[in-house]
């Protein structure tokens, strides 16, 4: 019968890829971006956002990648943060103010994993899957490294300092449309002062893609943002 | 990628050894217990969702076919209803609701009728009927999902449905009732995610009394050819993706528009339903054939 007729010409190229026309794709845009408004609590729409939108900006973060030693060697490694693969009990006694004493910190005060963070489905290549699990995955080394909290304001400067870094355009509607939800309060520090500073940043720094964050974990959080060009936080 | 398709098919030949018969699951070739067993996930996985989806991938026009059934199948009160596969109580408040307004119309023709009771009278009239609000009709919905069920619980509590209502968990394949016991089987987007639907057949034609009516109501085949290409379409890019927003989950749904390709045509159908000892069997297409129904007779 019609066996192959809706497989888009190509088939899975990695575990929980699903090929997509580009209607589908057009369509899945526009729905999650509606739905990552209407319920704040749909992570998994968010990440489909990125996905679907991100034609541009991921080949643009690979070549960054490509280019850069570091980024290369990640590229190439291609290491994954996961709690099956960090060793906790080590970052933990690592010393206080080392990235991955404050990493294990931030996890645990806002008690979140690394785990929670969705698989690729909709980008149709396997190297920027690859590339956009790890923007995924640093995220939480994003809020470490710039010192914000898990809460929608944390979360609401955490995106524009990834738009200018990314240039995903999910970021750029995260950042623009987060604040959507907040106080009166607290978008005037948002906008007085984080924003700005968190702007500063990220034009400032270099590719937070292009860092083995791996090998820096005893490096003081300091230390590495200083090296990145991250300014210290408000 | 040629050598590992060829590798697949030997590893699923020897698979078919192993695990028995081969059958299709979507446009995927599975054995029968694999594609029981992907089915049951299925609606797990998308029981919450259910009925919202139901909506936004119908327009609401689901709701519409399903009265339709009701109508066809006109229930006087005293009826005994088995809704298989009806999860989540969609047949089975229909029937209800519509035995519950023919009997108020038959109450209210009876009184019209009989003006010079006495004030004794009537309020006994009403006293014996409204604990036969029903008239004794009664409807078992039967699902072989524990969470599709637990949905359907919820709605009717949430409903206020309680009286003539009850819920069991069983498989359409094996029906765990006696013969010759219901007046209507209904079967509603269901006989599609059976894995043996000959033995479904049968065993709705063994526990229907004599007399009793086979209703199934299932997506069907197109044959307009311009209809179905926009169908097509419509089914294979928008539904996806509305599962993917809307319950999380593309899998399912993908699942739901292959297996209605893969589906009997009206015809293939019909002659099941008659090997399955049916007579004066006939269906009715709804919206060109996206979905048919399809009457049966146990005589």
């Amino acid at each position: 019968e019609e066996e192959e007729e809706e497989e888009e010409g190509c088939y899975q190229l990695y575990p929980g890829h699903i090929p997509t026309s580009p209607l589908q794709k057009a369509l899945l845009a526009a729905g999650s971006a509606f739905m990552a408004l209407y319920d704040p609590y749909r992570h998994d729409m968010v990440a489909v956002l990125g996905e679907t939108t991100g034609c541009l900006a991921l080949p643009n973060l690979r070549d960054k990648m490509k280019h850069h030693p570091e980024g290369y060697r990640i590229l190439q490694e291609r290491p994954r943060i996961r709690l099956s693969t960090l060793d906790m009990a080590r970052l933990r006694g690592l010393p206080d103010g080392s990235l991955g004493r404050e990493y294990v910190r931030f996890l645990e005060d806002n008690k979140v994993s690394p785990d929670t963070r969705m698989p690729p489905k909709f980008v149709d290549d396997e190297e920027l899957a690859y590339v956009i699990q790890r923007y995924r995955e640093v995220h939480d080394l994003m809020h470490t490294l710039l010192g914000m909290p898990t809460n929608m304001l944390g979360e609401v400067v955490v995106k524009w300092f990834e738009a200018i870094q990314t240039g995903l355009p999910m970021c750029v509607l995260g950042a623009a449309f987060g604040p959507i939800h907040l106080s009166a309060r607290k978008l005037q520090v948002l906008a007085t002062e984080l924003v700005p500073w968190a702007i500063r940043s990220g034009r400032n720094a270099s590719c937070i893609l292009n860092v083995y964050y791996e090998q820096h974990w005893e490096q003081p959080v300091e230390s590495l943002r200083e090296e990145i060009g991250i300014f210290p936080p408000p | 990628a040629r050598r590992g398709r060829a590798l697949r098919a030997l590893c699923g030949s020897v698979r078919g050894f192993a695990a028995g018969p081969e059958t299709h699951f979507g446009f995927q070739t599975v054995t029968e217990a694999e594609r029981r067993e992907k089915i049951y996930q299925v609606f797990e996985s998308v029981a919450k969702k259910y009925d919202v989806m139901n909506d936004s991938m119908t327009l609401g026009i689901h709701r519409v076919w399903k009265d339709i059934l009701m109508h066809k199948m006109n229930p006087s009160p005293g009826t005994l209803l088995v809704d298989v596969a009806g999860g989540t109580g969609d047949i089975a408040f229909r029937f209800i609701n519509y035995v519950r307004s023919v009997r108020e119309r038959q109450l209210q023709r009876k009184l019209k009728h009989h003006q010079n009771l006495s004030w004794q009278e009537i309020s006994e009239c009403y006293q014996e009927d409204k604990s036969k609000s029903l008239g004794n009709s009664q409807v078992v919905v039967c699902d072989i999902n524990k969470e599709m069920l637990k949905v359907g619980k919820q709605k009717a509590q949430h409903l206020g449905y309680s009286e003539g209502l009850s819920w069991v968990l069983g498989n359409a394949e094996e029906l765990p009732f006696d013969d010759d016991k219901f007046d209507v089987y209904t079967i509603a987007f269901g006989i599609r995610n059976v894995t043996r639907i000959d033995l479904a057949l049968q065993e709705a034609y063994r526990v229907l009394k004599p007399g009793g009516r086979f209703l199934c109501l299932e997506f069907s085949h197109v044959s307009n050819p311009l209809l179905s290409r926009l169908y097509d379409l419509y089914s294979f890019q928008v539904i996806p993706v509305l599962g993917e927003v809307i319950a999380g989950d593309w899998k399912s749904y993908q699942y739901l528009v292959e297996s209605i390709r893969r589906f009997p045509t009206q015809e293939e159908l019909k002659a099941m339903i008659e090997d399955a000892g049916f007579l004066k069997v006939d269906y009715q297409n709804l919206n060109s054939g996206i979905v048919a129904i399809h009457s049966g007779f146990k005589l």
